[in-house]
């Protein structure tokens, strides 16, 4: 009987474990991982936790030597116990297939299949001993008691530490081998189970199926679902009167009908609340009023704001999208007109509380303040000027246009006599014109580009001074009177006096041969570095020419023609000279350097002034035939006047042009100066200068000229004034000389 | 040197100005007292002139109130009372926390009250003080009216502004001082002329408010206090003004008349007396006189016309509007307590509809849209009826605020009305395809000069090239000089020059007023180069329809 009932034991669990062990492996995986992480950290509590770790085990390992056929992994100790083995899994075979036939067993088999499926069964232990430190057993032979209170037994052989090395290095499955205390068997954990260890320890989920990013699925969301949460049915009671509120209703009904319950006093005070304040005005002001400012009305509505405006007072599409992107402060209407067709489609507008909590804020928020506004009639500010036409005459149109030259024109110059006109041009080339005619009467190439040209003031001679490159060229250009060209030529020939050199002389005069001398170039004064400009002393004998160099005080020299000398009035560097002129009457020389015009006494030998432009950098001066007044025209647009009795300050900056000045200059007869500018314009102004010496110049602009073509960002470059006629000459960058009368 | 140094920030304005935070030191006042008290008592800050003077040489940002204003609040009864009050609340709150019950109660029934009247006299010394401010205490009274009793504020409060501004309606029934309307997307807006001020307010529309959190209700609760007060002192003047017993009974529905108003006749004649004047002054009394008379007319422009109001259209807005102007109202018995006549009345004029279509028509009235009351009673006159038929697309509705001037844009609605108030005929389209054609003729002008200054330009072109000029005389033009033209030539250029020797500061000055004057003129021309578009897109849709 014993064994009948032992085989119907061992039956019972290998039927089970073949049902269950795929079911239950996962738990008891969970276990062995929890033993697994818990071991490495608390060793201590060890004996506390092992129980209910191992559990999940006991299935596979509490019946002592009777089941180990499920895995041929696990070591079997007992190595007597074999023959028993191989009976059981035959006769548990035998039973299987039974089984499967569909043979009932008896009524106890039938009893044991309620727990067939019952995997509560955590507590299900094989060992009956309960949460106790092991080691309590390690007298005995046995290590606890199983279900039927039979004593379990330890495995016959202990490993010794001997073994325990031996097993370490011969065994390869030593590492995954796992001792389980509560039974005494080693356990070889397979593959899965390793891997779910690893798993664990890498803080991954048991499951290899299982996704942690599933998407969620949101239950309470703003979308509003078709179907409810909930399926549930509202309750009956939520569809019939409540009674007890009825009952509560009666009651309060009947307690105000009884006058039990009053309604709550209300202060009826309206009739004696307002009463005539004023009947008694007293105009005394406090003195609070004197200093009151009154809030502003809030502005009246516009065309804009009625519910159904004008179509152009609509946005458009791009309007819409401006006023999106305007910041609330910026926006010019604080709301977007619209139109409705009718006045039931008009809503509320939104916000008609923030409007009034806004002004509710200014009226008691906003610092006032009293703000004198002033009521200026633009016209009233335009200053009343003598009339353009009572100052005539002037250059009013254009009528002559001089072309030939290929290149910008830098510097144009008008002979005394008043009759020819010589240019001077980037390409290389200084052209004679008749002025009347517009005829190009000679052509010389100076082979370099013409910086400044200057016809000589004496009306005895007919010279030209000439600046290419390093070297001012003395021309005789041979035309008009044959005796005044007699005389010029005589006077370059003859003038032949050799001055004792001392030293190496900065300048060469040199005379010119062959091809250039039949030209007309007859002198050639080479100096160190390339001239810039040229200028002749009224009288027509001195010439000086400027060479602008910012770390040298060889940047001006005055050549005596009759003499053939040249020298250097300069003997310290005062900055970059940008322009020079004699003094029409007096020994006087004026330097005008980036921002300061210095005028020089060039007997005595000394300066005697020193104008402050108050521009960041002059570009060229004109001294007015009187000799007390000079304009200066300066990159940045303006143009000072100074009257040299006055002040060393300009006595008027005018802001006419729009770019930078390039050009001034006076008329020798009449009253007039004028500015070319890179704009492109030449603006001729009236500048009558009184005798009198309490009343101050008065200058009128009259004319603005147009013509010249602006090309390379450069406008008019040079303009020169007719000696007799109110006629004004302008070159330009657009290679023409233009004639204005 | 002799004299006693001199430290800064003790003198002058330094010592005028005191900042918000010294002031309500010196006031001993919380904050929220601080701001009710200047909310009550008009206490605004100040700009000083010199900031950093007042501001003892810093330039932090800071607000300043003149230190007269704050020793003014000093003596200010009512800051007592805000001290009882907070005591009060104190009591309270231990008597609940010790659930005393009888002690609750006897408190209850000693709240501290204050009354603003002193302060309302001190604010406004004159009657008419009061009426210029006016405007924002029936604002606000009026948005109070609309707020359904829902927390927002006591419930008393909803119930007087309610009362105030009904009277304040009928009162302006009464003396007919009703003199614009304008329905704009925030409201209506009302403007009258109470004794000579005239008095804009704004209405809301009737529908329930979504109240913002962000707006701080206590502040426009405070604000409200004074104003009811202020309302109530007013429509108590107002109304003995007129003969009229204050306070009224039962106005709410805007159809009963306060009294029959007492002898109209002879306030006319007394305004019908002349001056001798001066020959200079008679143009401008003329003047006066004309528009007197305007007056009158507007104010009896609905007289003898009978109005029925459909139950969609805004009833209250439009019976007080056409109750100002002396036409008879009603509306369906269910709308509203107060109707006095039925749909079915015979003698009904005017229907006022915001429908399609009406199922029922009654032939001897016009149907017509709510827009037609307030456009006749801006225009003056009764303006056609055919344009606000049902169904029909409504003309612009404009504003009657506006007033332009020189240069301004004026829309063609507004120059179609003026016309209609000048007694013209408003004209058919023909003349408008008149006007556009001599446009065109205009415009043919212009190309015309354009052309000879292109012909100009292209042989300037062969000049300047020069070499292919050719050797070809051709029959010279007769240039036709326009004297008039040369003329204003010359004298823009004679301006050109002048502004070109302007000082630099007057320069300044000009350039920002021609600015000004130039952005005005450009946003003028936008509106009316888009009115022209869509006038154009108009027509070519309507050509399109014929064909």
């Amino acid at each position: 009987m014993e064994q009948r009932s032992a085989m119907k034991k061992v039956r019972e669990k290998t039927k089970r474990k073949t049902k269950e062990v795929e079911e239950e492996e996962r738990e008891e995986l969970f276990n062995l991982n929890n033993k697994a992480a818990e071991k490495d950290e608390e060793d201590d509590d060890l004996s506390d936790s092992e129980d209910s770790e191992y559990s999940g085990l006991e299935d596979s390992g509490s019946d002592s030597e009777d089941e180990e056929e499920e895995s041929g992994d696990v070591e079997e100790d007992d190595a007597g116990s074999n023959e028993d083995h191989d009976k059981q899994n035959q006769q548990t075979k035998v039973k299987n297939n039974k089984n499967k036939k569909g043979t009932t067993e008896g009524k106890q088999e039938k009893k044991e299949d309620e727990y067939e499926h019952d995997t509560s069964d955590e507590e299900d232990i094989r060992n009956t001993v309960g949460n106790i430190p092991m080691e309590w057993y390690k007298d005995f032979p046995h290590i606890g008691y199983d279900l039927d209170g039979k004593k379990i037994f330890k495995p016959i052989r202990n490993k010794d530490e001997l073994d325990e090395f031996l097993d370490k290095m011969e065994n390869p499955d030593y590492w995954r081998t796992v001792h389980d205390k509560q039974t005494g068997r080693d356990i070889v954990l397979s593959d899965e189970q390793v891997d779910l260890v690893n798993r664990l320890q890498r803080g991954q989920f048991g499951d290899i199926n299982f996704n942690e990013y599933q998407p969620t699925v949101e239950f309470f969301s703003s979308d509003v679902m078709i179907h409810p949460v909930t399926n549930r049915p509202a309750d009956k009671r939520s569809f019939i009167p409540s009674l007890i509120e009825k009952e509560k209703v009666s009651k309060l009904v009947h307690a105000i009908k009884m006058g039990w319950i009053k309604p709550r006093r209300v202060q009826d005070d309206s009739k004696d609340r307002y009463y005539d304040l004023w009947a008694s005005e007293d105009s005394s002001i406090l003195a609070k009023h004197r200093m009151h400012l009154p809030a502003p009305k809030v502005p009246l509505p516009g065309h804009e704001e009625s519910y159904n405006p004008p179509p152009e007072y609509l946005f458009t599409e791009e309007e819409k999208a401006v006023w999106e992107q305007q910041d609330p402060e910026d926006r010019k209407l604080p709301f977007i007109p619209k139109k409705f067709s009718s006045l039931r489609h008009v809503p509320a507008y939104s916000r008609f509380i923030h409007e009034k909590f806004e002004r509710c804020l200014d009226l008691y928020l906003c610092p006032r303040q009293r703000k004198m506004r002033v009521n200026v009639n633009p016209e009233d500010l335009i200053p009343k000027l003598p009339k353009p036409k009572d100052l005539q005459p002037f250059p009013t149109t254009q009528s002559l246009v001089y072309r030939g030259h290929s290149s910008l024109v830098r510097s144009i110059s008008v002979s005394p006599s008043g009759q020819w006109l010589a240019s001077g041009s980037d390409d290389g080339s200084v052209r004679f014109w008749e002025v009347c005619s517009a005829r190009c009467m000679k052509t010389v190439q100076v082979g370099g580009a013409v910086k400044s040209i200057a016809w000589n003031p004496n009306p005895a001679l007919c010279l030209l001074a000439v600046a290419v490159d390093s070297s001012v060229l003395i021309l005789s250009p041979s035309l008009g009177d044959k005796l005044v060209v007699s005389s010029s030529e005589r006077l370059l020939a003859g003038s032949q006096e050799d001055n004792p050199s001392e030293g190496p002389e900065p300048v060469v005069w040199s005379e010119t041969e062959g091809e250039e001398l039949k030209e007309g170039i007859h002198l050639k004064i080479q100096h160190p570095k390339a001239v810039h400009q040229v200028t002749w002393h009224a009288k027509g004998d001195y010439l000086a020419s400027v060479m602008p160099d910012n770390s040298s005080h060889l940047q001006v020299f005055i050549h005596q023609l009759s003499r053939r000398r040249s020298q250097n009035p300069f003997r310290r560097n005062k900055g970059l000279v940008q322009s020079v002129a004699f003094h029409p009457i007096r020994p006087f020389f004026f330097v005008a350097t980036q921002r300061y015009v210095r005028i020089y006494n060039l007997v005595k030998q000394e300066m005697t002034k020193k104008l402050q432009a108050n521009s960041k950098w002059i570009s060229n001066i004109a001294v007015h035939p009187g000799g007390d007044h000079v304009i200066c025209g300066s990159y940045d647009c303006k143009l000072s006047w100074f009257d040299l009795d006055l002040s060393t300050k300009p006595y008027k900056v005018l802001r006419h042009h729009k770019r930078a000045v390039r050009s001034v200059a006076y008329h020798k007869g009449y009253p007039l100066f004028a500015s070319a500018s890179d704009d492109g314009t030449v603006i001729v102004c009236h500048g009558t200068v009184f005798n009198d010496l309490l009343q101050n110049p008065l200058i009128v602009p009259v004319k603005v000229l147009r013509g010249h073509v602006i090309t390379h960002d450069l406008g008019v470059l040079d303009v020169t004034f007719h000696p007799t006629q109110p006629w004004i000459f302008s070159s330009g960058a657009d290679a023409t000389i233009r004639l204005f009368t | 040197m002799g004299g006693t140094q001199k430290k800064k920030f003790e003198r002058g304005s330094a010592t005028n100005y005191i900042t918000r935070n010294r002031a309500r030191k010196k006031l001993q006042l919380s904050l929220p007292d601080f701001r009710r008290l200047c909310i009550l008592k008009g206490i605004y800050p100040h700009e000083p002139k010199h900031k950093k003077k007042v501001n003892k040489g810093s330039t932090a940002p800071r607000t300043f109130y003149l230190l007269k204003d704050i020793r003014f609040l000093l003596h200010e009864p009512i800051v007592a009372k805000f001290r009882e009050y907070k005591i009060f609340v104190r009591k309270l709150r231990k008597a609940y926390g010790k659930t005393e019950w009888s002690a609750v109660e006897r408190l209850k029934e000693n709240k501290p009250t204050y009354k603003l009247d002193h302060i309302i006299k001190e604010r406004y010394p004159s009657f008419i003080d009061a009426l210029r401010d006016i405007d924002d205490a029936l604002c606000m009274c009026f948005l109070f009216s609309t707020f359904a009793r829902t927390g927002k504020c006591h419930v008393q409060t909803i119930t007087l502004c309610r009362r105030l501004t009904v009277e304040w309606m009928n009162y302006v029934i009464a003396s007919r001082s009703l003199r614009k309307v304008f329905i704009s997307i925030k409201g209506i807006y009302y403007q009258a002329e109470v004794m000579g001020q005239l008095i804009t307010w704004l209405v809301p529309y009737q529908f329930s408010h979504d109240h913002p959190t962000d707006v701080d209700y206590r502040v426009m609760a405070t604000f409200t206090e004074l104003y009811t007060t202020l309302l109530g002192f007013v429509n108590f003047r107002l109304y003995h003004s007129l003969n009229l017993v204050y306070p009224p009974k039962k106005l709410a529905a805007l159809s009963a008349s306060l009294a029959r108003v007492v002898s109209t006749a002879e306030e006319e004649d007394a305004q019908l007396d002349q001056f001798p004047t001066e020959e200079e002054d008679l143009e401008k009394a003329e003047a006066r006189e004309k528009e007197q008379v305007q007056l009158e007319t507007q104010k009896k422009i609905f007289e003898g016309l009978k109005f029925f109001l459909n139950r969609e259209v805004p009833r209250e807005s439009l019976a007080f509007v056409i109750r100002c102007f002396g036409g008879n109202v009603s509306w369906d018995k269910s709308v509203c307590i107060g109707s006095t006549y039925d749909v079915t009345d015979e003698t009904i004029t005017h229907q006022i509809v915001d429908r399609p279509n009406v199922d029922k028509r009654y032939i001897n009235r016009y149907y017509i849209q709510p827009q037609w009351v307030y456009d006749c009673v801006n225009a003056k006159v009764l303006l056609p009826v055919e344009d606000y038929f049902l169904g029909v697309t409504l003309p612009p509705h404009l504003s009657p605020f506006v007033e332009e001037k020189d240069g301004d844009y004026v829309p063609p609605e507004k120059l179609k009305i003026m016309a209609l108030q000048r007694g013209e005929r408003p004209e058919d389209e023909e003349e408008e395809e008149e006007d556009d054609e001599e446009d065109d003729e205009e415009e043919n002008e212009d190309d015309e000069d354009e052309a000879e200054e292109k012909n100009l330009k292209e042989m300037e072109k062969q000049k300047s090239q020069g070499k292919s000029l050719q050797v070809k005389v051709t029959p010279g033009k007769m240039k036709v000089e326009n004297p008039v033209r040369l003329e204003q030539e010359e004298k823009a250029e004679e301006k050109r020059l002048a502004i070109m020797m302007m000082k630099k500061k007057e320069k300044y000055l000009y350039d920002k007023i021609m600015f000004g004057k130039k952005r005005k003129i450009r946003e003028a021309n936008k509106l009316a180069a888009k009115r022209k578009a869509f006038d154009d897109e108009e027509k070519a849709k309507k050509k399109k329809t014929k064909n």
